[in-house]
């Protein structure tokens, strides 16, 4: 035996393999085929939490993934999820797991006093704090963070490997209950790929708790002979696999636990696997939850679902209570009372709120005989604390009387579970008698079968799976039961509680701690919408998505509207159906794989120069070259000095660069171009900007004429795949008829760029037969035997080269100049100091003052547009809205006698008023010293020279700034020019 | 997460195109500033079918337009942008 409470034979456990697992520090035995649940309720473990708002005691109240009190945290360090219902962790040895939301003990909960102060705390009691004003909230935060929530969240990073999987298949079954295990031998026999995905952790469903006599097999034999016809057909059965959410086209996600929470992985480290099935068919099997009813102290632990009472008796060999109570609206009930009486339980009565005068099945005929059935009557109270039931108050005959219990079985009748039915556009058919919504019409490929559909009794539901799966000729006919298994389940939905219960501990939603008497206050305080009800109250919003008891809380509301229950609505229904891990979600991609690395040609040789890296997008890129112990504003410092004064040597090889020929090619340009192209000569190159439709800028860089018929048009790095994707669309959509042809050849070509007063002399001296090209000209050359092109072009403002090699042949250049340089006194210079330099000369850059709110106008480049037109973006520049007064331009600041401009400033005319601009990038003057930056400001143009002031709030930094002509350094442009 | 037939590559998950725009708004080189302005800022937005301009970028990279109701994601023709659009 593992406890006081488990049968000495029954059940799906194996006896013989007995489990060791801790809960709360102490540790108990159950046995290999036990969840959490079972084995805590074998060994007599009532209480299993506290409640998330009143820290009143909760025990285990379903046998599902539908359990909304018994949660769980189970693991430690890296293999830890907090939130787990015990009702679905399969215990393993060594488990550990602990209750949730108490402080500081379980049996001894300070918080629980919450439960004495629950009347100040209302429907609504956080938007009612809010309201009430900041401080007001400020008081409360601190006291609602300590007592309220769930578990712990995870303090250390997951240890374990998650992965994603795509699969397709003709069917995908969810459920492998009787209906779902008959459609999937229909569709298998009808020559269909196959899927089957169980929750549990094995198939059979409603079949492991009420066995039957199948086609004259046992459940037992006939869920076997099932799954070998479908694994012999080629399908595929996945238990411990739950869907989650069924989305666009018939795709499923599928989450496959291979680890139970906390548990060490198998060798290959997987804890679990996201499958993503593209269905062509998909059947919802997935049956119905049982629902709780309201009557006061609906919470306490040993009140119980029915059906849970009698899983846990049937498959787990667990007896819940000696003394039993039974309140219901139909006839699955009275299985649970006969199976409770059968096991040696007492049963105080069976409390059925049907008539009297109803017809009554044999199953109802049979428990009358032998056991203590009033019709009409109510459960008022169920009397009890932390360590289980006393006792209750029931309505038998017009009359309250006290009953003695150790164990409340309720059944509320059943909603059909169509969470998949509506996250894949389903529609819902109400049905009244039953009190439930049953899908109605499919959106997509799916069909709903079983209980699930509504099909009452085991000969239906199998019926329901065997001919929906498949439209066919089947070989044979329906599978069928013996008759004494076929139990209909006769439900007369009786929402309404006993006159005598007060509703202020009659729960609807349990996790959230939402009491009827919560929603009949919402509505009188106007929340009738059932969206806004479920917001106010927070029904149906815990991490269970209100599972059992939405049902219950609508009707509650449909009765204070005096509206049928349909018309007042439903929520809807989102993935995922039960929480999924987010290590799932991610699987392979986190940490370094998070992204992919994109590495220059020549990343090893930076490497080498261990170099203050950068990651630019995908690109990693030096960032500084630092020398001893300098830090990267030395570096860059020192590394943009020497660009101006003697020369240095930077990487550009990622730039985006394409090769556009054709006889076209110079029309196509001037599409994508703003500026002039065709009236370049061969051998020469400008400065260009492309603008988008609505006339911002999208991006800049250079185009060279190389031949004739032929250009090579470079932009930014960050732009340079958006560049790709803007070519391709204007070639293929708006201009096709040009004859033109794109080559993206920006991994084709490694560059690199020489620039300072000496890089005329260190091109000369690596490229000796070749005549230097003068400014924005080109030429080609032997360098180091590679075939090179020199395109002269500045960014820094010196006089600068880019030279141009295939990327596989990058090294000895690259070396071969670097080394020219440093013969000279020159550096290797980064990103940091090409920042340096391009904001002391005012180059625009993507992202900083490219930031797609600018025209060419407002960036102070309306001389470039090419007079004729034509370029894309024109049109859109004639709005007036570009002319207004008020417009941001593009300015410069300089920092006057006092604190550098902090990065990410805002610039205000006054302290404390609203900004009139703000500062794109903060640098410093190379050469004289002195911070300076450059960025927007309302009408700039014309406010040079006035006093300002930069203030970065996240910095809390302010600066004294005078507005300048966004250049610093060499404004008439001397030092590249010939 | 929708499938799209390419008429390339055959079906293939939506993760592998990128959407553009709706058909209606491609905007030419020589569109009137109202047209412009209508086409980018105050278009329709349509609930039921409608042709858009979708890139097979992670496949084929061939530009497509397709025939999707925007209401429930039913996509009922797939053609590449140089080919006749069905009526």
């Amino acid at each position: 035996m593992s406890g006081p409470m488990r049968l000495a034979d029954g059940g799906l456990i194996d006896r013989a393999r007995p489990i060791r697992f801790v809960f709360d520090g102490q540790t108990y035995q159950g046995y290999a085929g036990d969840s959490l649940a079972s084995a805590l309720l074998a060994n007599g473990v009532v209480l299993f939490g506290r409640s998330f708002k009143y820290h009143r005691p909760r025990g285990v109240m379903a046998a599902g993934i539908e359990e909304p009190s018994a949660l769980v945290q189970a693991g430690s360090g890296g293999r830890y999820e907090p939130n787990s219902r015990a009702t679905d962790v399969f215990i393993y040895d060594g488990l550990q797991s602990q209750s949730q939301n108490r402080w500081p003990n379980l049996s001894f909960d300070l918080g629980g006093l919450n439960s004495l102060i629950s009347p100040f705390i209302p429907a609504g009691f956080y938007y009612k704090t809010f309201f009430g004003g900041p401080k007001l909230w400020l008081l409360y935060e601190h006291l609602i963070r300590q007592m309220a929530g769930l578990g712990m969240p995870p303090t250390k990073a997951d240890v374990d490997i998650y992965e994603h999987r795509a699969a397709f298949c003709d069917v995908l079954v969810v459920g492998s209950g009787p209906a779902g295990l008959a459609a999937a031998l229909s569709a298998s026999a009808a020559g269909s790929r196959v899927i089957l995905a169980e929750q549990d952790e094995r198939i059979g469903g409603s079949l492991l708790t009420d066995p039957a006599i199948i086609d004259g097999l046992s459940s037992d034999q006939w869920i076997a002979m099932a799954r070998e016809t479908l694994i012999g057909a080629g399908g595929r059965i996945l238990t411990r696999t739950t869907a989650a959410g069924y989305y666009d086209h018939d795709l499923v996600n599928l989450v496959e636990r291979l680890t139970e929470p906390g548990q060490t992985p198998g060798p290959d480290g997987l804890a679990q696997r996201l499958w993503r099935v593209r269905a062509g068919k998909v059947i919802l099997a997935t049956g119905a939850f049982e629902r709780p009813r309201l009557f006061e102290g609906n919470d306490l632990p040993g009140v119980m679902l029915s059906g849970a009472v009698r899983t846990y008796l049937r498959r787990y060999g667990v007896r819940a209570g000696s003394r039993a109570i039974i309140t219901t609206d139909n006839d699955d009930a009275y299985r649970t009372a006969l199976a409770l009486a059968e096991a040696g339980a007492s049963i105080g009565a069976i409390l059925d709120s049907r008539p009297a005068d109803g017809v009554r099945s044999a199953l109802v005929q049979k428990a009358m005989g032998q056991l203590p059935v009033h019709f009409g009557a109510k459960l008022i109270a169920a009397k009890g604390s932390a360590k289980g039931l006393k006792g209750a108050s029931v309505l038998i005959d017009g009359e309250v009387t006290a009953l003695d219990c150790d164990l409340i079985a309720v059944s509320g009748g059943f909603s059909p579970v169509v969470h998949l039915h509506m996250q894949a556009g389903g529609t819902l058919a109400w049905d009244e008698l039953s009190g439930s919504f049953s899908p109605d019409q499919a959106r997509q490929n799916q069909t709903t079968v079983g209980a699930a559909a509504g099909a009452d009794g085991l000969s239906a539901t199998l019926l329901s799976g065997w001919t929906k799966a498949s439209v066919k000729a089947k070989p044979k006919a329906a599978p069928s039961c013996a008759a004494e298994d076929d139990v209909a389940l006769n439900i007369i939905a009786d929402w309404e509680p006993a006159p005598q219960a007060s509703l202020k501990k009659a729960f609807v939603d349990y996790q959230n701690d939402v009491t009827a008497a919560d929603l009949d206050l919402a509505w009188r305080e106007g929340y009738r919408s059932v969206e806004h009800l479920k917001r106010y109250t927070t029904l149906g919003m815990a991490t269970d998505q209100g599972k059992t008891s939405n049902l219950v809380g609508l009707a509650r509301l449909a009765k204070s509207e005096g509206r049928p229950l349909p018309s007042v609505g439903l929520t809807t229904f989102r993935p995922p159906y039960t929480p999924v891990t987010l290590g799932v979600l991610a699987a392979e991609a986190t940490g370094a794989h998070l992204d992919p690395r994109r590495r220059p040609a020549l990343y090893k040789t930076h490497a080498a120069e261990q170099p203050i890296w950068q990651p630019v997008g995908y690109w990693h890129r030096p960032r500084a070259y630092p020398i001893g112990a300098e830090n990267l504003h030395q570096s860059a410092h020192r590394e943009s000095l020497t660009v101006r004064t003697k020369v240095g040597v930077t990487d550009v090889s990622t730039l985006g660069k394409f090769d556009v020929s054709g006889p076209d090619a110079a029309i196509f340009l001037e599409l994508i171009c703003a500026t002039t192209v065709g009236k370049l000569a061969v051998g020469r190159g400008r400065y260009t900007i492309m603008l988008r439709e609505d006339g911002m800028v999208m991006d800049d860089g250079t185009v060279w004429r190389t031949e004739e018929n032929r250009f090579l048009l470079t932009s930014s790095t960050g732009g340079a795949d958006r560049m790709a994707a803007h070519l391709s669309y204007v070639r293929k959509v708006i201009a096709p008829q040009l004859k033109v042809a794109v080559a993206n050849v920006q991994e084709h070509w490694a560059a690199v760029a020489v620039a300072g007063p000496l890089a005329r002399q260190v091109v000369s001296s690596v490229l000796p037969q070749m005549a230097v090209p003068g400014h924005m000209s080109l030429d080609r050359g032997e360098l180091a035997g590679v075939s090179t092109l020199t395109l002269a072009a500045s960014y820094s403002g010196e006089r600068a080269f880019e030279i141009y090699a295939p990327s596989d042949q990058i090294g000895p250049v690259w070396a071969a100049i670097a080394k020219a340089a440093r013969d000279l006194g020159g550096c290797l210079y980064g990103l940091e100091a090409l920042e340096i330099l391009r904001i002391e000369k005012g180059h625009i850059v993507v992202g900083g003052e490219i930031d797609g709110r600018a025209s060419p106008h407002d960036l102070g480049l309306s001389k470039m547009l090419r007079p004729a037109g034509g370029y894309i973006g024109h049109t859109a520049l004639q709005r007036p809205a570009f002319n207004e007064a008020g417009r941001l331009q593009m300015v410069g600041f300089e920092a006057v006698d006092g604190p550098a401009i902090p990065e990410g400033s805002m610039v205000l005319t006054v302290a404390k008023t609203l900004p009139v601009g703000h500062v794109t990038a903060a640098g410093l003057n190379v050469i004289k010293g002195g911070s300076i930056a450059l960025g927007f400001l309302r009408d700039g143009f014309s406010r040079k020279g006035e006093s300002l002031i930069a203030w970065s709030a996240t910095r809390n930094q302010t600066a004294k700034v005078k507005v300048t002509a966004p250049v610093f350094y060499d404004v008439a442009g001397e030092q590249y020019r010939d | 997460m929708l499938l799209i037939a390419c008429p390339n590559c055959g079906p293939r998950a939506q993760v592998e195109f990128t959407f553009e725009r709706p058909m209606a708004s491609i905007v030419t080189p020589t569109e009137t500033l109202p047209d412009l302005i209508h086409k980018l800022f105050t278009r329709e937005n349509p609930r039921g079918p409608s042709w858009e301009l979708w890139r097979h970028t992670y496949g084929c990279a061939g530009w497509l337009k397709v025939h999707r109701d925007t209401h429930n994601h039913q996509i009922s023709a797939v053609v590449c942008i140089d080919m006749e659009t069905p009526s």
